[in-house]
């Protein structure tokens, strides 16, 4: 089956003056549909940074990135909002809720951004509100919604566009762990059952029992990975100072 | 759309406050600067627009009014006898001493006319009438120049080059731009004032009757009478404007205080814009994280620059319009005709989407990483 999202030998340079700083180097990378893949890495290791290539916010230096097969390396980044407003929604770890706006008029806002009529936008709000657990809270500002209301708003907007990617950055980060588990719980039914690909970055050791597959980045490339589902690790023992064995059969933590 | 760009002004009160009053001041500043411009220019030629004569006659190489030259009043006769001349009368505007009762003395402006003529009589009158003028030694000045010329009240006596002058009326907004005042008097009397002879004059003017070529009657003039210039009230009015605006650079500097309005008022809204904007960028990141093109974040800054110029634009006037009826009582006249008050409100429009211009230039610059910054 086709992979949602393909990287291929991705590297990105920040200009810095006269030299420049690698953060990513020759990563390469498949999400499918049905997955929740964690990226999980050291601050600074370059998880972000393949997430905004990978959401097509930021171009790579070298390499090649497909969405749903489409190959968008060579793309004008003028074409790029349509890629992201067709195929990716994103979860942020501060929300990223429009203040001024109501939880429907934030989701609203994203099927604006599709082309749905005022009417059918605001039906189709209240039912993705509704499917998030959020009935009562339509016309409630974010500043009046708890952390774990407020992300799921996010949820419901990022859902708005129908996409079939799903990015999240440190989405439970700024949540409790009951609101978090909850948060989890709700972007792996998205993937198990909505067959939608979940790419999440995250620190959050809790989180990481919903994962399908693990990654791990380091100083710009992946260090290792651990597929849950077929109970498989695979390290790059030159990036990764582990042996190999001392992560097969440690707990998820030690993933970290 | 969701009301985003509505809801973005008015979800922050003070800095919604900070904004209009910006865009307010620059409003204000604007008309106030571009008001005077218009005040003095018109104040310059005042006399001359308000003398409801179609043709000026004047000695040779006089380039303002109150630059008159005397010539002999036989040539009003001679105007008469040229067809297509329906009424010609003899003017002077010239200047004098007032003598306060104080023993002060001010520069006026004497302006005599026949009272018997509808030509160049005093407007707005607001004590007295002009066939009050009949009446021996009486004259007619604006109650703007009272406390300057220390009149108090209608029937007092004064004091003007030796000879006497009693009030016997007002009116109200007849500045000079020279700031010697108006007097309004006979023709007689008026030579008794600035000394003129009594066989001259300093200007005629003209009435043409209904339906005959301007330019032939110029022509016919010209032709008749000897050592005489013959404008049209429009031509003297534009030059006498374009004296005391250009040549003696009164006008330059006021036209160059308008300008330094306009750039500082721009300044003003395109800061306040400008923040406006930037409060909001990490939500225009996010729209543009979600797939707005830019055309859609543009649309939202636009709307908020043309909401927050409409808002700014009535309050401006508003402020405005009480400046410029305040000025009426002052010696500087600030004007606002209607086109410039509609110009106001597309300068406005324009400042506050320039502005918005310059924020948009930042946004479409905004580190598409920072939307993934808690």
């Amino acid at each position: 089956m086709q992979p949602a999202i393909t990287v291929h030998q991705i590297t990105k340079t920040y200009a810095e003056g006269s030299t420049g700083t690698l953060a990513l180097r020759g990563v390469d990378l498949e999400a499918h549909a049905g997955e929740v893949l964690m990226l999980m890495g050291p601050s600074g290791s370059g998880k972000t940074t393949l997430l905004s290539i990978m959401g097509c916010i930021l171009t790579a230096s070298s390499g090649s990135v497909q969405i749903a097969g489409r190959e968008i390396t060579r793309l004008k980044e003028t074409q790029l909002p349509a890629i992201r407003l067709e195929h990716i929604g994103f979860v942020f770890q501060g929300f990223n809720l429009f203040p001024t706006l109501t939880a429907s008029e934030n989701v609203e806002l994203m099927l604006d951004l599709k082309g749905l009529p005022a009417r059918s936008a605001k039906k189709r709000a209240a039912e993705l509100l509704d499917q998030v657990g959020l009935g009562g809270k339509h016309d409630s500002f974010p500043s009046d919604l708890s952390g774990g209301q407020k992300q799921r708003v996010a949820i419901a907007r990022a859902l708005a566009g129908d996409p079939g990617i799903i990015l999240a950055d440190e989405p439970t980060a700024a949540l409790d762990s009951h609101t978090g588990k909850n948060v989890m719980e709700m972007m792996s039914e998205l993937a198990h059952k909505r067959n939608r690909a979940v790419v999440i970055v995250t620190h959050d050791s809790r989180v990481l029992a919903f994962a399908d597959r693990i990654v791990r980045i380091e100083d710009g490339a992946i260090a290792g990975h651990r597929d849950l589902a077929a109970a498989e690790l695979v390290v790059t023992p030159q990036l990764h100072g582990l042996p190999i064995h001392s992560m097969m059969g440690a707990p998820l933590e030690a993933t970290l | 759309m969701p009301p985003l760009a509505q809801r973005n002004l008015f979800h922050d009160k003070v800095r919604l406050a900070v904004t209009l009053t910006g865009i307010v001041f620059a409003v204000v500043l604007i008309v106030v600067e571009l008001g005077l411009f218009v005040g003095f220019t018109v104040t310059t030629s005042g006399l001359i627009d308000h003398s409801g004569a179609d043709l000026w006659i004047t000695s040779k190489n006089v380039p303002y009014v109150e630059q008159g030259v005397a010539f002999s009043e036989r040539k009003l006769n001679q105007v008469r006898a040229v067809p297509g001349v329906a009424d010609a009368q003899k003017l002077v505007a010239h200047w004098a001493q007032w003598k306060r009762h104080d023993g002060g003395e001010e520069s006026v402006q004497i302006v005599g006319f026949n009272v018997d003529d509808a030509m160049e009589r005093p407007w707005n009158l607001v004590a007295g009438r002009v066939e009050d003028l009949k009446s021996p030694d009486a004259i007619i000045l604006d109650e703007l120049y009272k406390q300057k010329l220390g009149v108090t009240r209608v029937g007092e006596v004064f004091e003007i080059a030796g000879h006497r002058a009693r009030v016997v009326g007002f009116t109200r907004g007849i500045r000079s731009f020279t700031t010697s005042p108006y007097v309004f008097t006979t023709f007689k009397n008026a030579q008794s004032y600035t000394g003129l002879r009594e066989d001259q004059t300093l200007f005629i003017l003209v009435k043409l009757a209904p339906g005959v070529n301007l330019e032939q009657v110029r022509g016919n003039i010209l032709a008749r009478v000897k050592d005489v210039e013959v404008f049209t009230t429009e031509e003297f009015s534009h030059m006498t404007r374009f004296y005391w605006m250009f040549t003696t650079g009164a006008g330059v500097a006021v036209l160059i205080a308008a300008v330094l309005g306009l750039v500082v008022g721009f300044v003003v809204v395109a800061q306040t814009i400008y923040a406006t904007t930037m409060d909001h960028v990490r939500e225009f990141g996010t729209l543009k994280a979600m797939g707005a093109p830019n055309s859609y974040v543009y649309k939202v800054i636009m709307k908020q620059a043309a909401i927050s110029a409409v808002i700014g634009y009535v309050l401006g006037m508003m402020v405005s319009v009480f400046v410029v009826r305040a000025s009426q009582e002052g010696g500087a006249a600030i004007l606002m005709p209607m086109p410039m008050a509609v110009g106001m409100f597309f300068l406005t429009l324009a400042m506050c989407i320039g502005a918005a211009l310059v924020s948009i230039n930042k946004v479409t610059r905004i580190d598409p990483a920072m939307v993934f910054k808690g």
